[in-house]
This record gives structure tokens, C-alpha cells and sequence, in this order.
């Protein structure tokens, strides 16, 4: 069924139809719809879950890590703020192997104050051991949820389902519903084997001496890496239910493409038209869609841009006295087959129209890699 | 007296507490009002290292350890789960020490009381952050040594009154236990299972390293912190206040005497601690409807 729903609605949607057992939630802007949706589901008996109204988004986070240890499905979503403030919490999920999964509506971070986005928050939590995807539209958000549980699930890996705050939070578009029956074929049922139970009792997370801590973290990486195969099967499953295609990176008029911009999120959308618009003008150029971040899919990179003689990043997270977070990544993945160049293309929400990329688009051929560009 | 003391054992005699822990004696007395169907969990603290390296555990009890500042939310998020497991006779447990219950936690402690989360949530206060070397919390006594309150600095602020804290969110039941008084600490332990909603039990933990005393005075310590008045013996649910043990009113200084940690306790610390136990006696006057009368000696 089509109908029209902002990106929070979507995830909301996305969660009731996965049955979490468990919401814990706590407010900010721009995820706020989201709890609250969930609530009015909770509220309307749509779904049978506690919801716990937390004290904290460290609570939250605490509270659905609780849930999950023992078994059931749970969920929660923040942004900006609030997920920092889970941080510790964050390290504790994906170390303690739970699969949670969380939506983050991109927000920029203080100080100075500002709720528009940008995507600092979830790359700050980069290296915590959570799988992160971007979705590009409301849809986006409403199937990556999914997917994010059925990977999670499956890998014993947290997930982030980031989604741009208002800009697709907070912005209604048609959107395919995912059918309640195309999430019971595609979604098994959770089966946690660590989940606390006094029939076999143990001790979850007790201290580990280095040796074993070490191959803790060895497992972690490794099964880090492999989860992007569940990544795959998960699209490929998805595609076979709902006719849906995902990829962990898209292109965009790419073939005869010899410049290519790299962009995540609903950027994308602006980003496209303004190929359309530069194709027109005889520029050879396309577009890298980077859907999955962690784990990275270094060879889908690859072989998307092996043809290419330039990328240019549209950054929207700094790694301060570095570059743009993705340049640094597309970077190393590229290897130096190519010029990576850096576009810091919009912090805290600043607008960005297509003359705001066309224009980023002819610097560039102006400044030589190791520049950084500033819209 | 005769002594009901349940046989049931669920701690391992080879946990790694120091020699005469009091929260180790806490938690054997504990576990014993209790049955397999138990949840505990344990923020950072002493307990993160007594509860044994992995693969030992010292509990035969599903534990679960988490960060310092959130075991009441994921005892809230087990209980939740259990709850919609159909699991409603499980008992999940939070045991805490100070620096968790009056400090860092203090916020998701709040919450979860206000919440009134079907938990029972054990602070064991030995008034100090011991695993990490004797550093001052909200819970040290004034006059007290610690590595961040070295002598002539000695902490000045009282202790904070967490018990009266708690009982500002309505819970059902909140009581104090000592080690040292197993009847009276075994009877709050089955009470407070037998009770649902948010139950609180503050136990005064006696911690012979980071209290600077001989590891065998451990008991003797904390009767007379029962006997002084300054630990008094509580029991308050749904609001009525019972006094559980009538003090005998030894002076305060027989209880300061033993502990190297009040060593260097002068005269206006002294008086800081003293007003602050007439002060708590006052209240506990008040709340119980008894006579007002000062007998802290
Ligand atoms: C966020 C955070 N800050 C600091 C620590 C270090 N830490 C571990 S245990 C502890 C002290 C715990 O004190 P308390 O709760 O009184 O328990 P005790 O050690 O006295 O048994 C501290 C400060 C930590 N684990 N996490
Ligand atoms: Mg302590």
C-alpha cells in the first residue's frame, strides 16, 4: 500500500511491524516523532510492547540492552545529543554483542546550539563496533529498519539506521508500507543464545583477563567484516519480498562517468539532479551512493569507481585537524586509484541547493587534492 | 534469640573480596532470602571485581554486570522483558555501592523509583569509592580521610540522606540493614521480596581497607554504627516508619575510635558528624511519632 509519511513516521512504522517488546524513549529533536508515534502505536494497543518513558537517552539504551540480554526484541532512537550522551552505553551494546537496533535522526552537535543536520553525531560513533546505514528517503528509512533487525539479529551486531534530521524526519513522501506478512517471511524470530536465563545461569559481561578480552575484540572485528554478507543476503531477501532493490553502494550515471561525487542521505536526491543538470552542460559526471558505512564495503567502492579519475566527497562530519570523515574513508578504500577530494558540504543544516554543488563542482577542478573545499 | 538462618547458598566461597568485606557478607545474607528465579545486577564497583574473573563466577545466579551509572534502567529493561515473557515471579535485583546510588547513578536511580519499577534496588554503602583506592563520594561522612580528602583537607559536607531521598518518590517499601544484625537484615530482605514495585534496602557495608581497620572487626563495626545511632535500623513501607532496633546509645567516639580513616577527625568535624546523627534521629523521631529525645552521646 502507497501512502504519504514523514522519514520518523516511517521508522516508527518500520519498529511496530518488527514487534519489539520493548520501546524505552527519551526526546530530542529531530527524532521526537518517532517515540511519539510509537507511543500513539503502544497507546492504540497496535502494538504490544512496554514503553518505558527514561530519565536519559543513557537510560534508554541501558534499558533496551536490558531487554535484549534477556532475550526479546527492542528499540529505541535518538540524535545528536542524546546519542552522545549514550556513548559509554553505545561501546557496551556492540561489545556485549547485543542486537539492538537504533534509528539516529542526524543532527549536528553543540556548542553552538543547532538541531538542523549534519551527520557528526553518527560518525563520531564510529569506531564503537555498530554497524551504521544511511537511508536516502523516508522509504529508505522504513526498509533499512527492517533489514537492520533481521543483520542485527543475525550477526549479534548493533545496527544505526541513520535518517537526515527534518529533512527526512520531518518531510512527508509516498512511501511502499512494508506488509506485516513481508516481515514475517523475511524476519525470523529473535534468538538470543546469551540471553540470561536461571535455568542455565551465568554471568553476562564479568571481567576477562587480556588474553581473552583480546580474542573478544578479535571476534568483534572479524564478524564486523563478515556482516557485510548479512548485509547482502538481507537485500537480496528483501528484493525477493518486496521487490525492493538495496546495494551497499549505488551509482548513479556512472558508466561513462570520469568525475563522480560521493554523498550519503537525502543529499543524494539534490545531488542527482545536479548531475542531470552538469550532464546537460556535457560534464562527465555521476554519483557514488554510500548506503552502508560499517561495516565498509571497501570492494563495492572499488569496483563502483575503479573507472573513475576523480571523486569528489560531499562531507557532512569533520575529523578536525584531518578532513571530511568520508573522504578519509573513500580514501583508504580507494587505495590511489583515484584523487580523493574533500567537500565539506553543509554542518548544521546549511542549505544546500544544486547551484550549491554545481559551484563545489567547478572549484574542485581548480584545487588539487589535499584541499580541503568548503561550500 | 534463636537464629532462622536459610541454607541456601548461592555465593561461592572463592569470590574475590578483600578479608573481611562487609558487602560480601551483605550479599551471602542476601542471596539467601532469594532462589534461582533472580536477575542481579551489578554496576562498576568493588562487586564488578568480588563477583570473579571470568570463567569463575562467584554467584550461582544469572548476573549481569553493566556500566557505572545505568544498572537501575537495565534492571528496568530486564524486568520489562521478563514481564512480557510472562515472567513475573522473577526477581531482578540491582546491587549497587554508593558512588553509583548517591553519585553517577543517582539520575537513572530516581527514575526508576519514580517509575516505581518492579525491582528491589540494594545500595551497599561502605561510603566511599573503594575499587577505585578510597575516594570521597556524596556518602562519606564528614571528618572522614580519603585519597581525595588527604588529612588537613578531610571531607566537610555531610553524608547525603539517600534513604530519605528515595522515600520522596513514594515508593512501597525502602529499609537499612547492617551485616551485622542477620535477623533483622534477613527479615527486610524476605519483605521486601515479598512486596511489589520499587523496593529500596540501604546497607551499611564495613570495608576494613578503605575504613583503615583490622579485617576481623568488620561485625563489631557495624553494631556499633547500629548502637551509636549513626546507622539506625529502618524499616518504612507505604510511608509508615518503623525503628526494627532500639540503639543503645554508646558514644559516638567508641564507633570513630576503631576506623583509621576518622584518625584525624577534629573537634568541628566531630561536631558536623554528631549534629547530623541528632539531626536523622530527629526526623526518625518525627516520622515514627516517638518521643523527642537526644541520646546521641
Ligand atoms: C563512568 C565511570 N566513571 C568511573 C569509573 C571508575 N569506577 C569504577 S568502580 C568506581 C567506584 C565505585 O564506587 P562505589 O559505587 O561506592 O562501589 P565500591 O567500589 O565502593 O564497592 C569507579 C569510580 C567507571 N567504571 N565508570
Ligand atoms: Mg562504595
Amino acid at each position: 500500500m502507497r501512502t504519504v509519511l514523514t522519514g520518523a513516521e516511517a521508522v516508527a512504522y518500520a519498529a511496530k511491524v518488527c514487534q519489539p517488546q520493548v520501546v524505552a524513549a527519551y526526546p530530542i529533536t529531530p527524532q521526537t516523532h518517532i517515540i511519539e508515534k510509537l507511543a500513539e502505536y503502544v497507546a492504540k494497543g497496535e502494538l504490544e510492547a512496554k514503553y518505558i518513558r527514561v530519565e536519559s537517552e543513557m537510560s534508554a539504551l541501558a534499558v533496551v540492552a536490558g531487554a535484549v540480554s534477556q532475550g526479546v526484541r527492542a528499540f529505541t532512537a535518538t540524535s545528536s545529543h542524546g546519542l552522545l550522551f549514550m556513548h559509554e552505553m553505545i561501546h557496551w551494546t556492540a561489545g556485549g554483542r547485543l542486537p539492538v537496533v537504533m534509528a539516529i535522526a542526524n543532527r549536528a552537535v553543540g556548542a553552538p546550539w543547532n538541531i538542523w543536520c549534519d551527520q557528526q553525531d553518527m560518525l563520531s560513533q564510529r569506531d564503537t563496533g555498530w554497524m551504521q546505514v544511511f537511508a536516502a528517503s523516508a522509504q529508505e528509512a522504513m526498509d533499512l529498519t527492517v533489514m537492520a533487525f533481521r543483520v542485527a539479529e543475525s550477526t549479534f551486531l548493533p545496527v544505526m539506521v541513520g535518517l537526515d534530521g527534518f529533512v527526512l524526519s520531518h518531510t512527508a513522501e509516498p512511501v511502499e508500507l512494508v506488509k506485516p506478512e513481508e516481515v514475517d517471511a523475511f524476519l525470523p524470530p529473535m534468538d538470543f543464545p546469551l540471553r540470561l536465563s536461571h535455568h542455565d545461569p551465568f554471568t553476562l559481561w564479568p571481567i576477562l583477563e587480556p588474553g581473552l578480552y583480546h580474542r573478544e575484540r578479535r571476534d568483534l572485528f572479524k564478524d564486523h567484516a563478515r556482516a557485510l554478507e548479512g548485509w547482502l543476503r538481507a537485500f537480496q531477501e528483501w528484493e525477493k519480498v518486496t521487490s525492493r532493490t538495496y546495494t551497499p553502494v549505488e551509482g548513479y550515471r556512472l558508466e561513462d562517468a570520469t568525475v563522480a561525487f560521493l554523498a550519503s542521505g537525502a543529499l543524494t536526491g539534490t545531488v542527482r539532479y545536479t548531475v542531470d543538470i552538469l550532464r546537460e552542460a556535457g560534464e562527465k559526471v555521476g554519483l557514488v551512493i554510500l548506503r552502508l558505512f560499517r561495516p565498509f564495503p571497501y570492494d563495492h567502492l572499488r569496483e563502483t569507481m575503479a573507472h573513475l579519475e576523480r571523486v569528489l566527497v560531499l562531507d557532512r562530519a569533520i575529523s578536525y585537524g584531518a578532513e571530511g570523515i568520508f573522504s578519509q574513508e573513500v580514501r583508504s578504500a580507494l587505495g590511489g586509484l583515484c584523487p580523493v577530494q574533500c567537500c565539506i558540504v553543509s554542518m548544521g543544516g546549511r542549505e544546500v541547493t544544486p547551484q550549491v554543488v554545481e559551484d563545489l563542482y567547478y572549484r574542485s577542478t581548480m584545487i588539487p587534492e589535499g584541499v580541503v573545499l568548503w561550500s | 534469640m534463636e537464629l532462622k538462618y536459610p541454607k541456601a547458598e548461592f555465593l561461592e566461597p572463592g569470590h574475590l573480596a578483600c578479608a573481611g568485606c562487609g558487602a560480601a557478607l551483605a550479599m551471602r545474607l542476601a542471596l539467601k532470602t532469594l532462589d534461582e528465579k533472580t536477575r542481579v545486577v551489578i554496576p562498576a564497583s568493588c562487586w564488578s571485581v568480588i563477583a570473579g574473573r571470568h570463567p569463575d563466577a562467584a554467584l550461582k545466579l544469572p548476573l549481569i554486570h553493566t556500566p557505572f551509572a545505568v544498572a537501575p534502567s537495565m534492571a528496568t529493561g530486564i524486568r520489562a522483558a521478563l514481564d512480557r515473557l510472562g515472567q513475573k515471579d522473577v526477581t531482578v535485583m540491582v546491587w549497587a555501592g554508593d558512588g553509583s546510588s548517591y553519585d553517577i547513578g543517582f539520575g537513572a536511580l530516581s527514575a526508576a523509583a519514580e517509575r516505581n519499577e518492579d525491582i528491589v534496588y540494594v545500595c551497599y554503602d561502605n561510603e566511599a569509592y573503594m575499587n577505585t583506592g578510597i575516594q570521597r563520594s556524596s556518602s562519606t561522612p564528614p571528618g572522614t580521610w580519603t585519597t581525595t580528602t588527604p588529612y588537613p583537607t578531610l571531607k566537610k559536607e555531610q553524608k547525603k540522606d539517600l534513604l530519605n531521598a528515595l522515600l520522596a518518590h513514594g515508593i512501597p517499601y525502602a529499609a537499612t540493614a547492617s551485616p551485622s544484625y542477620p535477623q533483622d537484615f534477613l527479615a527486610k530482605f524476605q519483605k521486601a521480596r515479598s512486596i511489589r514495585g520499587f523496593r529500596f534496602i540501604l546497607v551499611l557495608a564495613p570495608c576494613p581497607t578503605g575504613w583503615r581497620m583490622e579485617e576481623s572487626k568488620t561485625i563489631e563495626v557495624g553494631r556499633l554504627a547500629v548502637e551509636s545511632g549513626v546507622f539506625p535500623l529502618l524499616e518504612v513501607e507505604d510511608g509508615k516508619w518503623r525503628i526494627t532496633h532500639q540503639p543503645s546509645w554508646i558514644p559516638l567516639e567508641r564507633y570513630l575510635e576503631l576506623q583509621g580513616r576518622f584518625s584525624s577527625i577534629g573537634e568541628e568535624e566531630k561536631e558536623t558528624f554528631r549534629k547530623s546523627v541528632q539531626e536523622k534521629w530527629k526526623d526518625i523521631a518525627e516520622k515514627t511519632g516517638s518521643p523527642l529525645e537526644d541520646k546521641v552521646r
